[in-house]
């Protein structure tokens, strides 16, 4: 009896002390579950999300994306606009102040000087850093005093927060990196393995490819975070076992990105040791119709302006491809609760979402047949293919080696049969398929296919960037090396006119309407056919809480915030 | 004998070359792009740029030499300085991965603790299972033993890791929580309490990867031995009346040994290469992995090395056993 009694007192002080939370490393260690292993704590020189995330555990930007994608402070009190003066009014220069302070994990100062060796190190030759882009139009940073950075643009920036915001262009010490310029780079291992940060955590061991064990940062800005002392992240296997770790046997208590079929993933949640959580963003699953002609006959030229599609080029035909398609059901197969249908190329954040092009939601295999036969597209020879001129509805469709691919590739391949649209399938590996290589005949930007289908999106919140991806200047061809991202080869005055009108336009609803209407106009022409917003799908634990999933920056984000939650 | 095993050794010397040079260009070859997984987000300029800090803008003899040179020259530098405490390397550039921009065979140091555990322990296992096994089969040929013997070994040579594992993971782990089945590198071993766990997260890797060490070694041991016990000298040495546990464990035994050994012996390097699928379902990251995910990644100088590592171990395998063979069988000698 009295022992019962002293141990419901001793629970009771516990839970007492687990509710708290206001300790620093209270809670011991947090395991988390990257199926990808990240290989480098550097984020300058790799593009992979993996490596994004993890260090994003340790180094950290000016100002980052929340879950909603609003920008909010992070190393600094305010993000600068036009109306507190932090943007010039000509839009030619931002100017952030460091919160007071701030410390590097070392006990060092975080000093304006780092901004700038950032800038610094990603933009010097030959070192190859993966972000250049973000330091795109900067013509030279300042450091009036020690918490002040006035970077300067070669022209109004009407969106200027790509410099030090999100996860992917963060402050580097330049105590520790100053050697590590240029080409001298990916030969400091040391460095790019154990940078040194502003962030909760401290890398204490660092296995490439393996795992990253990493502890509270002494000197983290606020003095009760984060509630754990360690972190484990570790790397390896595949989405299933991530998942069956978190849901199933409860070894780890995050586990990220599980790309699994819906019933698997709901069959693990049934065992009640974790929550699936998702969230969507801006990556669309879609087809790109080739507006030219990537016949063999063409030679060189093949699949470049100079000879358009025989077939693709008459509107009705890509409307009815489009119309044909059941969008629910692709979901359904392929996602279930980390898709949904959408029928736009730009379907987030909401300002930019537009609601013009609904119709596509149901699938009208009726009208489509109907359409075609107004177009003159006849099957004449009994085939069970249309024709006109004699020319057939043969396509030949694209896309990676991946098992939803394919399955999407044959359920469409069977509706687009329905409208008399006869359809060769064709898988390349992902390695190829997306490798760029101006050599290989098999990658999508050269497009030797009639449709191809991928996934792409873009960084952060602000479309114009991937939005002029559709711009005259970025078709692919021989003469860019079949460099450039309009794969559809779509050509449009007024779409180009759209793009610059977005370069130069910095009011935000202004912006938001320009990006609707250029999405507006390739969905309504039918170059691009969208298929699946696709979201992200992580697990957590029951027992770890202040997790808020984010797309729109680093998962880990807020691993600052996390705790240890009592169940009972 | 040692001159047959330096004649041996140099031998060896171009033909790892050749096979140096077949790997390269093997990977040369063969299609993918090292930045291929870097997000479409990244633009093309941005790739081109990466590509060129990687190396990837030289021609091709220059960037094979700079390999062989890096390998031969530069890395038995790293050794030597590393356990003499010498400078002899500072300042050079060595094997560098273009996945996590540090030296090759560093991550390889660092990965064979897990994979010796895991991969060598099962091998081990398998082949002390094995033998006996095989032995008592074929001495009791088509006795009930040895049909349920040739059963099992037959389900489990035909059994592909990638079924048992997941299927071991799946009893073990999720229905009954006896194991856990992420494998954690980080775990050292320094007591009683700490050892535990480690066998505890090494067994079910084993398990799976002895069962197949064990199916393969003992249809060996039992042909070997069927072989030797209808010889003439077995009945000569029954007749002698010697006992049956000296006949089969003295004279049968080390006859029927001969081939066995050299099934051991060329299986050893395979511990080294790690077990891929075994690696990757209990999350070992073990060499095997790494293999693996460097040629996802279109890793090719991690791939060239670790691949040309394994080509040595296999041409010293070989060696190794022909070696034997002399030393089991006095009737063999390379003079």
């Amino acid at each position: 009896m009295h022992k019962n009694l002293g141990m419901a007192a001793a629970s009771a002080v516990w839970i007492l002390a687990s509710t708290a939370q206001a300790e620093r490393s209270a809670d011991g260690q947090v395991n988390v579950i990257y199926w990808q292993a990240p290989s480098i704590m550097n984020p300058y020189l790799s593009g992979g999300t993996k490596d994004l995330e993890a260090a994003s555990l340790v180094v950290e930007p000016l100002a980052r994306y929340d879950e909603t994608g609003a920008i909010v402070p992070w190393l600094v009190d305010d993000v600068p606009t036009v109306e507190n003066g932090g943007v010039a009014d000509d839009l030619t220069s931002i100017t952030w102040v460091l919160s007071e302070g701030l410390m590097w994990s070392d006990g060092s100062p975080v000093t304006s000087e780092d901004v700038k060796f950032s800038w610094e190190y990603c933009t010097a030759d030959g070192g190859g850093c993966a972000q250049v882009e973000k330091y795109g139009g900067i013509t030279g940073i300042e450091t009036p005093d020690e918490r002040t950075v006035v970077v300067n643009f070669d022209g109004p920036k009407p969106f200027p927060y790509t410099a030090f915001v999100g996860a992917q262009s963060p402050i580097l010490q330049k105590a520790q990196f100053m050697n590590c310029l240029g080409a001298k780079a990916p030969e400091c291992t040391q460095e790019n393995f154990y940078p040194i940060g502003t962030g909760p955590f401290v890398v204490d061991d660092f296995r490439t490819n393996d795992v990253v064990l990493l502890s509270a940062n002494p000197n983290y800005r606020d003095p009760s975070k984060p509630a754990f002392a360690s972190l484990l992240l570790k790397g390896g296997g595949g989405a299933e076992a991530a998942g069956r770790a978190v849901l199933e046997t409860s070894e780890f208590d995050y586990a990220w990105n599980l790309q699994l079929a819906p019933d698997v993933l709901a069959g693990m949640e049934a065992a009640g040791n974790g929550k699936v959580v998702s969230t969507f963003g801006t990556l669309v699953e879609r087809i790109m119709i080739n507006l030219t002609d990537p016949s063999a006959e063409h030679g060189a030229r093949r699949a470049t302006v100079d000879h358009p599609h025989p077939v693709l080029t008459d509107k009705a035909v890509r409307q009815a491809l489009s119309m044909a398609i059941d969008r629910a059901l692709l979901v359904e197969i392929g996602y279930g609760d980390a898709g949904r249908v959408t029928c736009n190329v730009l379907p987030a954040p909401e300002i930019y979402a537009s609601t013009a092009n609904d119709a596509c939601k149901a699938q009208d295999i009726a009208g489509a047949n109907a359409l075609l036969d107004a177009a003159g597209w006849i099957d004449s020879d009994g085939n069970g293919v249309r024709d006109k001129n004699g020319v057939e509805l043969r396509l030949l469709f694209q896309t990676s080696t991946n098992a939803v691919r394919q399955d999407f590739q044959a359920v469409i391949k069977q509706w687009w049969s329905q409208i008399g649209v006869q359809t060769e399938l064709r898988n390349i590996d992902a390695s190829v398929f997306f490798g760029g290589d101006p050599g290989s005949p098999d990658t999508f930007q050269k497009f030797y296919a009639d449709v191809e289908m991928y996934a792409n999106n873009f960084d952060g919140t602000d479309p114009e960037a991937y939005m002029a991806n559709w711009h005259c200047n970025q078709i692919p061809s021989p003469e860019n090396q079949w460099q450039g991202n309009n794969m559809p080869r779509f050509c449009s005055d007024a779409y180009n006119a759209l793009v610059s009108q977005m370069q130069r336009t910095g009011e935000l609803e202004e912006r938001a309407a320009l990006a609707k209407a250029m999405n507006d106009m390739l969905m309504q022409d039918f170059v691009i056919l969208p298929l699946v917003d696709r979201g992200r799908v992580s697990a957590h634990a029951n027992t770890l809480g202040g997790v808020r999933l984010n797309i729109w920056d680093s998962e880990l984000w807020n691993a600052a915030d996390w705790y240890r939650k009592d169940t009972n | 004998m040692l001159t047959y095993t330096i004649r041996r050794l140099v031998l060896s010397v171009p033909t790892l070359l050749f096979i140096a040079l077949v790997i390269f260009l093997l990977l040369e070859l063969a299609p993918g792009d090292p930045m291929a997984q870097v997000p479409l987000t990244v633009p093309p300029e941005v790739k081109a740029q990466m590509r060129e800090a990687l190396g990837l803008g030289e021609p091709i003899h220059i960037r094979f030499w700079k390999w062989l040179v890096q390998f031969f020259w530069i890395e038995p530098q790293v050794l030597i300085d590393h356990v003499f405490g010498t400078s002899f390397s500072d300042g050079k550039l060595r094997v560098i991965s273009w996945q996590h921009r540090s030296p090759v065979m560093d991550v390889v140091v660092e990965r064979l603790p897990q994979t010796l555990w895991v991969v060598g322990t099962a091998y081990v296992v398998g082949v002390l299972i094995a033998l006996p096994i095989g032995i008592y089969s074929a001495y009791r040929q088509y006795s009930v033993f040895d049909q349920a013997g040739t059963f099992v070994t037959m389900v489990g040579y035909s059994m592909p890791p990638f079924f048992t594992g997941p299927l071991v993971i799946f009893i073990f782990s999720v229905q009954l929580g006896w194991f856990p089945f992420i494998y954690d590198t980080t775990h050292r071993v320094t007591d009683w309490d700490s050892f535990i766990v480690q066998i505890k997260q090494m067994i079910m890797p084993v398990m799976v990867l002895a069962l197949q060490t064990t199916a393969q070694i003992s249809r060996y041991m039992r042909a070997a031995m069927l072989d030797n016990l209808g010889q003439d000298y077995v009945r000569t040495a029954r007749a002698k009346g010697l006992s049956e546990g000296v006949v089969v464990m003295v004279h049968v035994l080390r006859n029927s040994m001969i081939p066995v050994v050299t099934v051991i012996a060329l299986g050893m390097p395979a511990i080294f290469g790690g077990a891929i699928i075994t690696e990757q379902v209990f999350s070992v990251n073990g060499i095997g992995a790494q293999l693996i995910g460097a040629i996802k990644a279109n890793d090719l100088p991690t791939v060239q090395t670790l691949t040309f590592i394994f080509a040595v171990l296999i041409v010293a395998a070989n060696l190794l056993a022909d070696v034997l063979y002399g030393l089991l069988d006095p009737r063999i000698r390379y003079d």
